[in-house]
């Protein structure tokens, strides 16, 4: 007999069929996630193997921690995205970098009076290196630590970013935003630790009312102290540039 | 930097240039050395630093002696090498390109890496090893705790190269689990497998369980994993009284920090924290979570009312003239980002008038509503 392509008969006939694959996928992914159940178990072996061997290196040794982060990177894999995951539960890289972002916290937050919420980077793991303390516990915080630790504090709404200003980093820890200028400004700060209106004009080519405006924005974001105790013209002085600790 | 050592300048007899590049500054580490814009010069046998200013001082590292090598923005790092520091803490350098060409450079020394070509010319390092095997071996005197410290980078060369490897299979494992956990989203993204309540709830566990983000289910499935609602009923319950303490009002990182100096072990990632505030409300817990315009995230007590604040911190701003937000959180013991928000929400329904000065934002009672013509 010959097959109809159309009529009632046709379309029960697709429905069924439809039907059939509709179960068939079902199978299809329940027995998927049986599957992956069990790797999930022998995974979970494998790494523990790893951590058994390897545990005390990831605390150890920050260049063997970074890899581990961007190999994790590499396969969409986020470590640090739970302290219930794998990672966190076995390894322990999870309570290594959550209490580090606890330090940035309260370090950042000690020094806002003074640089506006704004520090590089060095000096801020210098300041870490003290808090922590020189004990055995104590391990080498390196800067990718820091900002793995400060990437993932973004989401809590403090106003957490990095910013990139030439080859350096500094650590934003207020909410506000700081535009393409004020990026600038501090870049062009970075040499000498201020700037002035006519170096603005000069180096970076604005003109008198775009520094001006500039300026005035870091200065009312306590970002920039000024000097007017200067021979020629205002400085304005940035402390979170400033590396080094002082007291 | 313990593994350069000086050098004199000539080439030896089957070592020959691969490249150079000037303006090169060593780092120990993540520390400044005093070689600085120097010419960094690299052989199929060593990478070699000269200092332009003074030609006999040279540096050398052996090429075999590089364990990984890898860019940064800002120069490139190698493990294991570094140079005439007699200890160091560190077990890498940085080269910093002052004067750019570092891709090239990196690319070559990679070459150099693969190629290994001091493996071909074996005779002439065997010849030296014999003779060094007659000599004496020293074992004290600083000699002897040179050799001591030699030998236990070694060893620690070799652990490090083994967890190296272990690693990489390791992220091999998990890779596939990746691609099989992708796979199933994949499938119930476009509905052609359906899993029960049950299994997506499974499932999502398995995500956390591997870090894995979880787009899809969270879209498609609503409620987040168990985990996240136990913790949002601990976090309610654990908060209340510190909330009650320091007005109703605690920001999201004050939160953080609070509660993991409390636990001490086992912390809380913030996206755990942020994911289970998240299901505070659909919970029916009497803490939540707010977010204000400004981007602010709190956690704030339910019965804790908006319009007394209000109606507080207008009073204050009438007693006290005016205030910035460093003032008034002072006066009502709250973080200076809190006492801001308080100010904005006066502000909205206009309790208050700004005054935006480089002297800073300051805030005072709105007379032009309040005080008659």
């Amino acid at each position: 007999m010959r097959r109809r392509g159309a009529g009632v008969g046709a379309i029960n006939k697709s429905k069924l069929a439809q039907t059939k694959y509709k179960d068939k996928g079902y199978e299809l992914a329940a027995d998927q996630l049986e599957q992956m159940s069990k790797q999930l178990e022998t995974f979970r072996d494998h790494l523990e193997q790893f951590a058994s061997k390897h545990k005390s290196d990831i605390r150890k040794n920050p260049q063997f921690r970074q890899q581990f982060q961007e190999m994790c990177a590499s396969i969409g894999v986020d470590p640090l995205a739970s302290g219930k995951g794998f990672w966190s539960e076995m390894l322990g890289v999870g309570d290594f970098y959550y209490e580090l972002a606890v330090q940035i916290i309260e370090v950042c937050l000690s020094t806002r009076h003074r640089n506006g919420g704004l520090m590089s980077l060095e000096e801020l793991r210098d300041r870490l290196a003290v808090s922590r303390g020189r004990s055995q516990q104590a391990q080498d915080i390196s800067l990718d630590d820091i900002l793995r630790a400060v990437g993932k504090l973004k989401n809590l709404g403090n106003g957490f970013t990095v910013i990139q200003v030439g080859r350096s980093f500094l650590i934003q820890s207020i909410p506000g935003e700081l535009n393409m200028d004020h990026t600038t400004l501090l870049q062009q700060a970075q040499v000498t630790g201020y700037v002035t209106i006519s170096f603005l004009v000069e180096n970076v080519k604005w003109d008198e009312e775009r520094a001006h405006r500039a300026t005035d924005h870091m200065v009312k974001e306590g970002l920039a102290w000024v000097d007017d105790q200067a021979p020629e013209e205002r400085q304005f002085w940035f402390p979170g540039l400033w590396s080094g600790i002082s007291a | 930097m313990d593994r350069f050592y000086w050098s004199d300048s000539p080439l030896k007899s089957d070592e020959s240039l691969v490249f150079q590049q000037t303006g090169v500054r060593l780092y120990d580490g993540d520390k400044k050395t005093k070689f600085d814009r120097g010419l960094l010069i690299l052989t199929t046998h060593r990478l070699l630093w000269r200092d332009p200013k003074d030609q006999t001082c040279t540096v050398a590292l052996d090429l075999p002696l590089v364990v990984f090598l890898e860019e940064k923005p800002s120069g490139f790092a190698k493990s294991k090498p570094p140079g005439p520091v007699t200890s160091s803490v560190y077990n890498f350098v940085l080269l910093s390109f002052r004067e750019a060409g570092e891709t090239q450079f990196f690319r070559s020394f990679q070459e150099a890496l693969t190629q290994k070509r001091w493996l071909q010319s074996s005779i002439p390092v065997q010849v030296a090893a014999q003779s060094s095997i007659q000599n004496r071996q020293i074992r004290t005197g600083i000699t002897g705790i040179e050799r001591k410290m030699q030998a236990k980078n070694k060893q620690m060369e070799q652990n490090i190269s083994e967890a190296f490897e272990d690693l990489s299979k390791l992220i091999d494992k998990a890779k596939e689990m990746v691609d099989l956990s992708r796979t199933i989203s994949n499938k119930i993204r476009d509905k052609q497998g359906a899993i029960t309540e049950d299994e997506t709830i499974k499932f999502k566990s398995y995500l956390l369980s591997l870090g894995i983000p979880d787009p899809v289910t969270r879209e498609t499935h609503g409620s987040g994993a168990m985990y996240h609602m136990e913790l949002a009923k601990e976090l309610s319950r654990v908060l209340e009284k510190p909330l009650q303490e320091c007005g109703g009002m605690m920001s999201l990182t004050d939160v953080y920090c609070w509660v993991n100096r409390a636990r001490g072990m086992e912390l809380l990632s913030p996206d755990d924290l942020l994911n289970a505030c998240k299901m505070l409300e659909a919970l029916g817990l009497p803490v939540r979570l707010k977010i204000f315009d400004s981007g602010v995230v709190v956690l704030h007590l339910l019965s804790h009312s908006e319009e007394e604040i209000i109606l507080d911190t207008t009073k204050l701003l009438e007693e006290k003239k005016s205030l910035t937000a460093d003032e008034l959180s002072q006066l009502v013991a709250v973080s200076v980002v809190l006492a801001r928000e308080r100010l904005f929400a006066t502000e909205r329904v206009g309790g208050a008038c700004r005054d935006d000065s480089t002297q800073g934002l300051r805030f005072y009672p709105n007379w032009f509503l309040t005080r008659p013509v």
